[in-house]
Order: structure tokens, then sequence, then C-alpha cells
């Protein structure tokens, strides 16, 4: 048999101002991915590694999706390849899958680009017939994404919105609380957003004694246990996110901790968007 | 006549307060004069004690046979029998404890620089070279190989050169394994590794980086898609940390990502999009090769202080002593008998300092090692603002987890039969870091060497 060395973009498009989506023909990951798990990929040669979840794959086409957001550097640079391109480095299925089995009613939370993680994970558990409650929430209308693809994997959906343009107004985690107050028992409540939003998600639920899981994205580099750097506490013992991860508990895990750790290089990263964006601007 | 000079051809090198400086290579090799002339101080001894002293029983007298008739391509013929990777090992075997104690020359005087010579020989291969190497007839046979360390990419090598079709998987995507992320440019260039893994290609080595064995592959599937053995090479990359407060703070690394940052990312070079600190004061903790490798790259950073902390005294460190002085010629400060025991932030939680003790050698242990014990009250603080954890690695658990029936000790090293590299499943065969826990290039070669004569064997008698 021969081996494919290209990992070619076979679909792409825009989901929101900020979000694309993309298909990458990876036969080899495509048939072990499983929901929660992820790829890291380099855009070129001197490219930076960089983790995303794999938001969809599809076994018989060999292809797994990506949903990006553009925040920095790589991810413009992502943004500027077209369909028929080629990444230079794709490598995964990495992290372990998350954990659903026996799970019969869940509440799926999703803060922004977030929601391109909780979204396989949604799917997975409606198809194995679990009661799926979805709460999404975003800054505001412009950048709502998934909301067709999760209307059709929820029996209850609610987005919110920060300014109100678009759903209800408020923060998921108001949502969450009605929820509960209003009866519902979930087995699991899932959360996977930015690292303040899953804070507050795993502090109303620890209130409640409901188990909670939160997807977590510190800064990674190789991804295979080797390096550290994604290293978190977790009830007070060092885990490796890449590996032991993306999924903890989230009662157990120290936000203040990953929080301060993801802003180690906030600088240097301003630095190469500008510059990144000047490379765009100028061609 | 030989040359009965007591002393070595000294190698030529960069000046230390320019070098500290650069990431170009350190040592600048010997010229075609200074190698025949460090050849000509090996006597040819009948029973060659030095050959017994290496791991892969490189025929060294013969070699430096060739040297001193300045046929350098027929010595790297010599080298190449055994070696494959003779111009890494040429640079960073501890040939002091290796091939260089055993020379006779070594009891009066200093050794013949055997390492020097080997490393003189095949960089002028490197540069001479025009032949095409020759593709050997293949046999019908698929070996994999997992991991482009030293070990696997010996195994693949040797196992090619016999005619299996061979495919190393390589988890990162670049291959090499420590020889790329971990050891230095200024040690060991890049391009020596390259231009090696070039010649294993020419000969019909397939190397398929970005694979995770354990994750898109299962050794079990490696063997339904047709391969009829395994080599396990993936090293011992999992790094540990101390448990002492503040590990979590910014701007505390493990080695390996701080290496993994500064070589395999390139974040040295101007331009690179993977961001190292920009530290003053480092302090690395460790008294090891990687100890050293990555305070002498904090320097090159542009770091203005850098220190080894190290918890015994300079006799036990364990690196390598040509490095040791390396260092300290590039004014790394060494605080020995010093033990860390919390590292403080400011209120950003960046590193703003190192709590130590200061240790003295007690009684030695059962092992014969004199351990350390704290000094009551001698608590001070270092004043820093980034601390790289350089105190050991052990092997990945990805492959022995999601591999059915292959036995591990409690260090999580893989275990197999000393003769063959055997494991304890069926065709299942590993060396290298793998198996001895972090060691060293030269036996992680020699593991893959015995490892590939006892797959041939195994297919052949199958
Ligand atoms: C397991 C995991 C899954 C993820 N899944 C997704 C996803 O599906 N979609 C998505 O849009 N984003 C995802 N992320 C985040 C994504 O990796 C970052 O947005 C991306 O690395 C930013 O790179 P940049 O160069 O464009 O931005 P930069 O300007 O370099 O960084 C912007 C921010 O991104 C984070 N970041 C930077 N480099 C890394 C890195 N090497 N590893 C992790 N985070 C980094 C930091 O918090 C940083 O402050 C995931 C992260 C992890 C760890
Ligand atoms: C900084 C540093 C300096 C050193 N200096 C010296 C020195 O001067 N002299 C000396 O002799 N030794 C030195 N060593 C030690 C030496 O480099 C190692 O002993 C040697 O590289 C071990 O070789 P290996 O083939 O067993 O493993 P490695 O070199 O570790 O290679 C293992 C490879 O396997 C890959 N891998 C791991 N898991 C998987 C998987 N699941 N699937 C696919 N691929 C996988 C890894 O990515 C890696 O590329 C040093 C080590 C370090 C870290
Ligand atoms: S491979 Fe290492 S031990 Fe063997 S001869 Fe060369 S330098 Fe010496
Ligand atoms: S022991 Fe020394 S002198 Fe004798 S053959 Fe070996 S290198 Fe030459
Ligand atoms: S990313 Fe390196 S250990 Fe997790």
């Amino acid at each position: 048999e021969e081996w494919w060395d290209m990992y070619k973009i076979v679909k792409k498009k825009s989901l929101n101002p900020t979000v694309s989506f993309m298909e990458i023909d990876a036969p080899f990951i495509a048939k072990k991915a499983e929901p929660g798990q992820f790829i890291i990929l380099r855009v070129d040669e001197n490219g930076e590694r960089i983790p995303l979840t794999i938001a969809d794959f599809d076994r018989e086409k060999g292809t797994v999706t990506i949903i990006y957001q553009i925040v920095g550097a790589t991810t413009k640079k992502l943004d500027s390849l077209n369909e028929g391109d080629s990444l230079q480095d794709f490598v995964g299925p990495l992290g372990v899958p998350s954990h659903t089995e026996g799970l019969k009613r869940v509440a799926v939370i999703g803060g922004g680009v977030g929601c391109a993680i909780a979204y396989p994970i949604a799917k997975k558990l409606h198809q194995s017939n679990a009661v799926v409650h979805s709460v999404v929430g975003f800054r505001t209308k412009d950048l709502v994404i998934l909301e067709d693809e999760f209307a059709a994997v929820s029996d209850e959906l609610i987005i919110k919105t920060d300014d109100g343009t678009y759903g209800t107004k408020g923060l998921v985690t108001d949502a969450l609380k009605q929820l509960i107050e209003r009866g519902e028992q979930y087995d699991e409540v899932i959360a996977i957003g930015p690292l303040v939003m899953m804070k507050f998600v795993a502090r109303l639920t620890k209130e409640y004694g409901i188990k909670t899981t939160v997807s977590m994205n510190p800064i990674m580099i190789d991804g295979t246990g080797m390096c550290g750097g994604c290293r978190l506490t977790v009830g007070g013992e060092t885990k490796f996110a890449c590996v032991d991860g993306p999924d903890f508990d989230g009662h157990l895990v120290d936000f203040d901790e990953a929080m301060e750790r993801s802003s180690m290089y906030r600088d240097f990263e301003k630095h190469h968007y500008e510059a990144a964006c000047h490379l765009f601007d100028k061609a | 006549m030989p040359n009965m000079s007591l002393h070595k051809n000294p190698m030529p090198v960069q000046e230390p307060d320019v070098r500290n400086r650069n990431f170009n290579e350190v040592a600048l090799g010997y010229t075609e004069e200074q190698a025949v002339d460090e050849a000509e101080r090996c006597l040819n001894c009948k029973h060659k004690p030095c050959v017994s002293g290496c791991p892969v029983a490189i025929d060294i007298p013969a070699f430096i046979q060739k040297v001193k008739e300045k046929d350098f391509e027929a010595a790297y013929e010599v080298l190449n029998r055994s070696t494959s990777l003779p111009a890494v090992c040429g640079r960073v075997c501890p040939q002091e404890t290796q091939c260089e104690c055993k020379c006779v020359r070594g009891i009066k005087g200093e050794p013949v620089a055997i390492g020097r010579l080997e490393r003189f020989v095949a960089d002028y291969h490197m540069a001479h070279n025009t032949k095409d190497a020759q593709i050997p007839k293949p046999n019908g046979h698929k070996v994999a190989v997992i991991g482009a360390g030293p070990s696997g990419l010996t195994c693949a090598g040797d196992l090619a050169k016999l005619g299996y079709a061979v495919t190393v998987f390589e988890a990162l995507h670049l291959a090499g394994g420590v020889l790329v992320y971990g050891i230095p440019q200024f040690r060991l260039p890049k391009e020596i590794v390259r231009k090696e893994i070039e010649n294993l290609k020419a000969i019909g080595v397939k190397i398929e980086t970005n694979m995770v064995i354990g994750k898109v592959l299962s050794i079990d599937e490696l063997f339904e898609n047709g391969y009829e053995a395994v080599f396990i090479g993936s090293g011992a990359g999992l790094p540990r940390f101390m448990k002492i407060p503040g590990e979590n703070l910014k701007g505390v690394y493990s080695a390996n990502e701080f290496l993994t940052r500064v070589n395999l990312m390139k974040a040295y070079q101007q331009g690179s999009n993977t961001p190292i600190q920009n530290a003053r004061k480092v302090a690395v903790v460790g008294g090891g090769n990687v100890a050293m490798d990555a305070a002498r790259c904090a320097k090159r950073l542009g770091a203005e202080t850098v220190y080894i902390v190290y918890r015994r005294s300079e006799a036990e460190m364990p690196a390598r002593l040509e490095e040791v002085e390396h260092a300290k010629e590039e004014g790394i400060i060494f605080k020995v008998l010093t033990n860390p025991t919390e590292i403080t932030g400011d209120e950003h939680k960046f590193v703003n300092g190192m709590r130590c003790v200061k240790m003295e050698l007690g009684e030695p242990d059962a092992s014969g090692r004199r351990s350390p014990v704290e000094k009551k009250g001698s608590d001070f603080t270092l004043d820093v603002d980034c601390v790289i954890m350089s105190i050991g690695t052990s092997p990945n658990p990805l492959i022995r987890n999601t591999t059915k029936g292959l036995d591990t000790n409690r260090h999580g090293c893989i275990i197999t039969e000393e003769e063959t590299g055997l494991t304890s499943r069926e065709g299942v065969y590993a060396g290298g870091d793998a198996v001895t826990g972090a060691a060293t290039v030269i036996l992680a070669m020699g593991a893959g060497k015995k490892a590939a004569q006892s797959i041939d064997e195994y297919i052949k008698n199958k």
C-alpha cells in the first residue's frame, strides 16, 4: 500500500467572521478518531505546533474536521490556506476520548469556539440515545456557530449572547442554573469553553453536587507527554493535559493556575500576530 | 615510528566568549594534518583493548590505520561496518568512559583521541562522498520500527542493508529523536543528523513522521498490516518534576520543553513562531548532560546569569567532563551541594526566585553513593526569573498502555531479553532508552543493532 503524505484541505468554509471550518484528508486519523480527541498541526515548514480539537470525522471518506478561531499568528496563517492546499503536518488522534458511556441525561455547555469541541460529544451522546440539553453562549449574534448542528442533536437547545443580540441575554451559567432549578436531573454536565466559563460552571454544579467534566486547553508543543508544558494541577496532582486529558473533573481543576499559565507568552504572541497581519496586508 | 606525544592533538574550538553568544558548533574538528598526526599515536595493538570499550565494537585500530594512510574513505568503510551514525557518535559519545578509557596510551598520558578521529572521518566522507548509495536487494519481508531516535534508526539501517522493507514511525514532525529535539545545535549540528538520515532513506528506509504509535496505529495493527516484526525505540521522554511548591509558575520549564522550544522549534532563530521566555537569570536544576545543554542554551539566548544547581558535589555529576568544562568556560555558575525547596513568584505568577538549602554528603548508602543530607538553617534564595528542571526522564507510557502483553518493570521500562532485545511479545523487540531509561546514544545504537540481528534470525527461521 502507499502512504498518503499530504494533509490536503478538501473543504473550507467560514462559520463567522473569526471562526472557520476545514475538512482535512487524513485517513489514518479519521479511522481512529473519537470525540474529545485532538490533533496537532503545523501550517508550514517553520510553523508553530498548535492543537485543535477533532470537531468531526468521516471514517469512509478519510477526513477529519477542525473548527478554529482566528486568535493569533498561526490560526491566521492557517486561515490563509484554501481548498486544495495542504498542511505541513497533522498528527493525531491525541488525548483520551471523552467518556460518554452510560450517560443518560447530560447538559452540554459550550462557550464560543468551545462549541466546536462540545458538538461532537453532544452528537455522540445523542446517537447513544441520551437526553441532551445544550446551552451555548457567544459574545454577540455574529459569532454564533453550529446552531443547526446543535439543534439536530439536542433535546433542548438554549442560546445565550452577552449582549442579547441573539437567543437570550446573559451567561451560560444563568441558563444552566435555571435548568437545574427547574428540576432537571443530570448524570453529568460537560462544559467546554473559555477557562473562566468552565470555572464558573464548575463552581455552580459543585453547589448542586453534579459531576462535571471540563476540557482543558493549555499551551502544548509535542502532545505526546514529552515536554510537560501542558501541565495542570488537578486535585493537587500534576497532570499532563495532552496524555491524561484533555478532559478532567471540573471540581478538581485549579483554574486560576491554568489561567495564569495560558498567558505566559501573551506579549510574544501579540507581536507575532501583528507581524502576521502585517504580512497578509502587504500580500 | 608512532607519535609518542603524551597529549592528544587539542580540538580546535570557538573561543568561549564568542561561542556563548551563538549557536554554531563549539568544536571545529581536526584538519587533515591534525587527524593524521593523532592517528600516528595509535599503536595498532594486536589485542585491541579499545574495541572492548565500544558498545558497537568498531574496529578502532583498523580505521585509525586507514587515517594514517590518508585513505579516509577506506577508514569510513571500516566505521560503516559497525555504526550507522559515526558523525554523531564521534561528537557525543562519552568516549572517556568507553573506548578511550581502555586505550593503552591512556596508561601514561592521554589516550588516542578516538572520538575526534571518528568525527573527522565521518565529516570527511560527508564532504567528499559522491558515490550513490547501493540499494540492497529486497528480501520481501516488512519490519516496522517505532521511534526515529538513534536506536530505531540503527535498527532500521541494519535491517535495510539486509534487504528488509523497513518503515520507521515517528511521533514528531522530524526524525532524529533526542538528536534533533534535545541535543543542541552547538554540540551536534542538525545538518549532520539530517544527512545521516538522508543516507538511510537512500538505502530504502521509509520514515513516516507524525505517527504516534499507540494512538493512530497499535502494535497489533502493525502486524495486521503485514509487518512481520516490530522494534520499539521510543526513548525515555517523560520529564520528571521535583514536586516542590511553585513548580507550575510561569518561567518553570522541564529541560525537554526548554530544549524542544530551542532546538526542534528553532526558538533561537529570529522569526521563529515558537516563543521562549526572555529570561535574565536562570537556574538549571540537575547535573547531567541535559542540564549542561539547557544551561548553555539559556546563556546563548541572552541570559546574564545562569546557574547549575546540583544537590551532590561536582565529583558525582553525571555529565561528561568535557561538557562541564565547556559550560564553566562559557560563564555558567555552578552551585553544587545545593537543593531547591521552593520556587517563588511575583503577583503575576512569574518566577522571581528559588529557595534552596545547602547540602553535605553523608554516609554511603546501599548503592555505595554518598547521599546528600540537608544542612540545617542553611537556606537562602537565588534571584532568578526562570527555572529549568533537569532531574531525569522516564519512558513514555503510551506504548505500554496500548500494547497487551508487553511487560514493563516498575520504572516503566520495557523488559527485554539481554541477548536479543526480545520483549514478552513474540516478534516485538525493543531497545535504547525505552528499555534502559535515559542512557547514551551509542548504547541505544548498540541495542538497535542487536535487535536487527535478532529480527533477521527470527524472520528467517519463521
Ligand atoms: C487540546 C486543545 C484543543 C483545542 N481545540 C481548539 C479548537 O477546536 N478550536 C480552536 O479555535 N482552538 C482550539 N484550541 C486552542 C488553539 O490551540 C489556540 O487557539 C491556538 O494555538 C492559537 O494559536 P495562534 O498562534 O493563532 O495564537 P497565539 O497568538 O499564539 O495564541 C493565542 C492564545 O492561544 C493559546 N495558545 C497559543 N499557542 C498555543 C499552543 N501551542 N497550544 C495551545 N494553546 C496555545 C494561548 O492561550 C494564547 O494566549 C485548543 C487547544 C487545546 C490545547
Ligand atoms: C539534552 C540531552 C543531551 C544528551 N547528551 C548526550 C550525549 O552527549 N551523549 C550521549 O551519548 N547521550 C546523550 N543523551 C542521551 C541520548 O540522547 C539518548 O540516550 C538517546 O537519544 C536514546 O536513543 P533512543 O533511540 O532510545 O531514543 P530517543 O532518542 O529518545 O528517540 C525516541 C524517538 O521515538 C519517538 N517516539 C516516542 N514515542 C513514540 C510513539 N508512541 N510512536 C512513534 N514515535 C515515538 C520520539 O519522538 C523520539 O523521536 C542526551 C539526552 C538529552 C535529552
Ligand atoms: S562509537 Fe563511541 S565508543 Fe565506539 S569508538 Fe566511536 S566514540 Fe568510541
Ligand atoms: S588501545 Fe589505543 S593505541 Fe591501542 S589500538 Fe586501540 S586506540 Fe590504538
Ligand atoms: S504537550 Fe508536551 S507534554 Fe503535553
